[in-house]
């Protein structure tokens, strides 16, 4: 039977609630992965190689064995068998070259930062200083680290062809031509002279995902009957749990995997690592706790790095403005190995250059590249931010060209709300939108209009401090989700989620997720969602989550999923526990189900309110199984898995205005105004804090971070001095609002929310300074924008030699 | 933060403290605020055999008003220095620039004496020290030194402090009637290094600049006079356009590096243009 549950004025959905699970955090109540002492444990200290390219010709750790405290030390000889290979789920072609990635090196280093050998001590500080006596010689490769040269013939290659022979850098190539091989070009030609068409090279650079706990593993061979426990600071305990048992060979019920606190993720904890199969194998061999937690020096070398993309884009339209088509060609820059989902990252934004836009034609096609460099995978936004900074980039610059306002080049070519759902040039069917709507309160909230009427003023007076506007008209896809579309993609796994709901005997709600939050904020917001079902208080709900051995169903926290797949396993699962306690209830009251309605958590007889049971009473009463109706079993608990049709979609309007200084380069936003629609908010005050984090994650891109490598392939950003980071002091104040656009697909109609602001905000501000500079004669500031970068173009565009 | 393991003493005097570094040998370091110091023990760049703790050694705290100058001891943190009512008054450059370091969290715990001892190219202080001519107090085993700030700031991260010697104050002269002064410092992020740095002190005379006094941070490996400005600067008319053109010469015999955030190019460039500032609003034109 199918019943709209009754909420009232007093359901939690859609409220500010403060965080619950926030006054444990700020009092230290708190249990990171380095926070776990157990007795035994032996310290892992690992020896990186210095060398971005090299043969290994000598390695001896024995004169580490004889340092202080220090009881073991291996390198991949010693290891042996246990030396695992760390996996890539997602080989994204059938001829997509797979070079092994051995835990420890075995005969070659391939990036700064590879792991050559370990030592375990007994405390962290001989583990550290015994590496100093390990004896390694390397001969030097030359290093591959520029992408277009790399692809080059007779280029150095990162590896060895599988025969041995010569390698080739090009890891895949993957096109994606909806409307067949040759489409965009005839499309063009049949436009002839009516046709405009603007070509640009952006490079989209590499940059870290930078939590701020690093990551850490504690793996114990100490747990009850055979259990191996391992601690990881990882946003997928589940996944990790399946591809430790594959890579190990130890059997999966006899791993537990436990995310406790984890500060943060951003992508790059998105992962299976070396460290945490070394910490396995080495506890296992050793039989005692083994522990390692990452130096933010080995964060910059060792944790995946994001981005780092050269995009050869080519935007087509009418003279009038309207588009014709798309074409865009990716370099992508794997580094070194293939992580766990290094070649499909790319790949995540291959559907979204289009953008919000219709046209008729769209041609991408993507070359992976291997280079002397740390690999890259997800970090927030994955994919997506690259193909939204290309079109939304491109589309300015087609606005000038056109001699057109760059926002009524976007109202000609969006999708207007009538017509969703709509199935794009790139074959994604996007459910709901209101691009229209989200505008045009950006619009009210940024004073456009006086904007550039000031900006007019400062141009006519040349003024040193040019200002500049920039437009961004974002939507994505997230929510990963729909398993048979991830499986047509050749991504190993499902994109469903789980979740467990139990009514305690003492009324208290159990509710089982298989989400893992590192900062997110899902024990409040999943309680929310319980609580308007169930009726039952936000605070009577504690939400498990993080431990394979609680939460045994799962598939973690990445791609703006956990709310909108996760989500509606909490609902699914609260109305089916409902529906079985309304038998259980029937029984108690006497009367028909279908004479039952549930309203603030008690089950009441329609026409006679006085008779009612809570579902505290209904628990108890399935607890004690005194006098359950025939046929029901004892305890009252329900779960559901869902596996959505479709991605969730959300988007926005982000409006930046920045003052660039002419004289120094250094540009300052002086006004950000992102308007948001990412469906229904079970909880706006989460909603505004992810928007914030997300919009100062993608200004950080476009001002601030860049990882550089030298030409030999050393690592230049390798601290946070040198790589920037910015605070708080160094953003402006954001004005954000919202749109709701309920999505059509999603039960909750709830949209993704994680990684919005990142993936929105980095073309709102390049084109700001662009535009700042425009009449200057710049038409392109790469990034980051930073001082000199801003100074040189406008020297390059003033004809000065630089 | 896994340093490479060191002994630790924490004498309560000067006197105590010069016994420690001289038993400590080559391969002791003093430390007080460690804002500079602790980063490059954790990434394990130095090894001292000992660190001697001065930062509890009273005697080297505290800001005294000793007549024609202050006395600043070296303990005195940038919180202490940009606070004091007397470097407010008599030495407005340095409790101004002292606000510029780093984040409040550094301010509180880094000091006066410990940033000059560092030798920093890319640190503010040490480039207001020389603008303001300040002379810096040495104490070794031979006891007191006093070294003009043009001689101590020797190369990256070289003082003229002897390996036995500890800095214990430093005297920074009163600017004298009609002097004002900026520093106009430009860095990436709040919290970062300057990239470049400039300290302007003018003395004007009515629609004239009679004195002027520049000072540069990461224009080479030391803190440098801007000589060529100043001099073009002297008896110039306090306008815009005449600080501008003196301001032209601003990279005259500089030696800035090339890094991350600047090469040596741009960092010429940025220093005529904020040198040309600092002048403009020190001079309050």
């Amino acid at each position: 039977m199918t019943e709209t549950i009754a909420t009232t004025d007093a359901s939690p959905m859609g409220r500010p609630l403060r965080r619950k699970e926030d006054a444990r955090l700020l009092h230290g109540q708190t249990n990171w992965t380095e926070n776990i002492q157990l007795p035994g444990t032996l310290h892992m200290a690992i020896l990186r190689s210095p060398m971005a390219h090299a043969k290994i010709t000598h390695l001896d750790i024995s004169a580490a064995l004889e340092r202080p405290h220090v009881v073991a030390a291996f390198s991949a000889k010693e290891l042996g068998d246990l030396n695992g290979s760390v996996p890539c789920v997602w080989p994204v072609t059938d001829d997509i070259q797979m070079p092994a990635f051995p835990a420890l090196a075995v005969d070659k280093v391939v990036h700064v930062g590879d792991c050559v050998a370990v030592v375990l001590a007994t405390d962290k500080y001989a583990a550290a200083d015994a590496l100093d006596a390990i004896e390694v010689d390397y001969e030097p490769l030359p290093a591959v680290v520029d992408m277009e040269a790399a692809i080059q013939p007779g280029s150095p290659s990162v590896h060895d062809a599988a025969d041995g022979s010569h390698g080739t850098n090009v890891c895949y190539t993957f096109p994606l031509q909806p409307q067949g091989p040759g489409a965009y070009e005839a499309a063009v030609a049949a436009a002839g002279d009516n046709a405009v068409v603007v070509k640009r090279r952006f490079i989209n650079q590499r940059i870290i995902a930078g939590a701020m706990e690093p990551r850490a593993v504690v793996a114990s061979p100490m747990g009850m009957s055979n259990e191996m426990t391992i601690w990881s600071a990882t946003q997928i305990p589940h996944i990790l749990r399946v591809l430790l048992a594959l890579v190990t060979g130890l059997p999966e019920n006899s791993l537990r995997v436990i995310a406790p606190d984890v500060g943060g993720g951003f992508g790059g904890k998105l992962q299976i690592y070396r460290e945490e199969i070394l910490a396995v194998q080495i506890a296992r061999k050793l039989g005692r706790p083994v522990k390692w937690v990452e130096t933010r020096s080995e964060d910059m070398v060792a944790t995946h790095h994001g981005r780092d993309q050269i995009q050869q884009i080519e935007i087509a339209a009418t003279k009038d403005g309207k588009f014709i088509g798309l074409k865009v060609e990716i370099l992508a820059n794997m580094g070194a190995y293939l992580q766990i989902i290094t070649p499909g990252t790319p790949l995540l934004g291959m559907f979204m250059y289009p953008g919000i836009y219709k046209m008729d034609v769209y041609d991408f096609n993507c070359i992976g590249v291997f280079t002397n460099t740390t690999p890259t995978d997800a970090v927030r936004g994955a994919g997506r931010p690259e193909a939204t900074f290309a079109i939304e980039r491109i589309v300015d610059e087609l606005a000038v060209e056109l001699n057109m306002d760059p926002m009524a080049l976007r109202k000609m070519n969006w999708i207007t709300h009538e017509e969703f759902p709509y199935t794009t040039s790139a074959g994604l069917t996007y459910d709901t939108g209101n691009y229209e709507a989200a505008t045009a309160k950006a619009l009210d909230l940024f004073g456009y209009d006086a904007l550039r009427a000031e900006q007019e003023q400062r141009r006519a007076s040349g003024d040193p401090v040019q200002l500049g506007i920039g437009i961004s008209t974002f939507t994505e896809m997230c929510g990963l989700a729909p398993s048979r579309t991830l499986g047509a993609l050749k991504y190993v796994a499902g994109g469903w989620e789980h979740c467990t709901i139990r009514a305690l005997p003492t009324g208290k709600i159990e509710l089982i997720t298989g989400t893992s939050p590192h900062g997110q904020g899902h024990e409040t917001a999943w309680s929310q969602i319980a609580s308007s079902i169930l009726g039952v208080p936000v605070d009577d709900i504690e939400v498990v989550h993080g431990d394979t051995g609680r939460a045994p169903y799962g598939m973690d926290t990445y791609g703006s999923r956990s709310l909108a797949v996760g989500g509606q396993a909490i609902k699914k699962a609260a109305e089916r526990l409902v529906e079985k306690a309304r038998i259980i209830a029937a029984h108690q009251l006497e009367c028909s189900g279908d004479d039952l309605e549930f309203v603030q958590g008690e089950f009441r007889v329609k026409g006679d309110p006085a008779k009612s049971q809570p579902l505290a009473a209904v628990a108890f009463e399935a607890f004690s199984a005194h006098n359950l109706p025939d046929g029901v079993e004892p305890t009252l608990q329900a779960e559901a898995t869902v596996d959505p049709d479709d991605f969730s979609y959300p988007h926005g309007t982000h409006l930046c205005a920045i003052e660039v200084d002419t004289e120094t380069g250094k540009a300052t936003i002086r006004t950000y105004v992102a308007v948001d629609d990412v469906g229904v908010q079970v909880n706006p005050l989460i909603v505004e804090g992810q928007v914030h984090g997300g919009v100062a994650c993608g200004i950080a891109q476009a001002l601030y971070e860049s990882v550089e490598y030298d030409k030999d392939g050393n690592l230049l950003t390798a601290s946070l001095a040198d790589y920037l980071i910015p605070s708080a002091v160094d953003l402006p104040s954001f004005t954000t609002d919202r749109t709701v656009t309920p999505s059509t697909t999603n039960s909750l109609g709830t949209k993704g929310v994680g990684e919005a602001g990142a993936i929105a905000s980095p073309p709102a501000v390049i084109n700001a300074v662009v535009d700042a500079l425009r009449h200057l004669g710049v038409n392109d500031v790469r990034m980051p924008a930073s001082p000199e970068n801003v100074w040189r173009a406008i020297q390059v565009a003033q004809g000065g030699a630089k | 933060m896994i340093p490479i393991a060191f002994d630790y003493v924490r004498p309560g005097t000067i006197d105590e403290a010069i016994a420690a570094v001289v038993a400590a040998g080559e391969d002791g370091k003093v430390i007080s605020g460690g804002q500079s110091l602790m980063p490059v023990l954790r990434l394990r760049l130095a090894a001292p055999s000992t660190l001697i703790d001065v930062g509890s050694i009273a005697e080297m705290s505290g800001v005294t008003d000793a007549g024609d100058h202050l006395l600043i001891g070296s303990n005195t943190t940038h919180y202490a220095v940009m606070n004091d009512p007397l470097v407010k008054e008599h030495a407005p450059l340095l409790a101004q620039t002292a606000a510029t370091v780093a984040d409040p969290a550094i301010r509180h715990r880094g000091t006066f004496g410990g940033s000059l001892a560092h030798a920093d190219p890319a640190g503010d202080l040490p480039t207001v020290a020389l603008a303001l001519e300040a002379t810096i107090v040495a104490k070794g085993p031979n006891g007191t030194r006093e070294i003009e700030a043009k001689d101590f700031f020797v190369d990256y991260f070289t003082s003229a402090l002897e390996p036995d010697e500890i800095l214990v104050s430093v005297k920074v002269p009163k600017l004298g009637k009609g002097w004002t002064t900026h520093y106009e410092k430009f860095n990436r992020t709040a919290q970062a290094w300057a990239t470049v740095g400039v300290a302007a002190a003018v003395r004007r005379d009515n629609g004239t600049i009679a004195e002027a006094r520049v000072a540069l941070t990461n224009m080479g490996p030391s803190p440098v006079r801007a000589s060529s400005v100043e001099a073009a600067l002297t008896g110039a008319d306090a306008t815009v356009d005449a600080i501008a053109a003196a301001s032209a010469n601003a990279a005259d015999g500089t030696r800035p590096t090339s890094d991350l955030h600047a090469s040596a190019e741009f960092r010429e460039h940025l220093a005529r243009v904020l040198t040309k500032r600092a002048v403009v609003t020190a001079a309050g034109v």
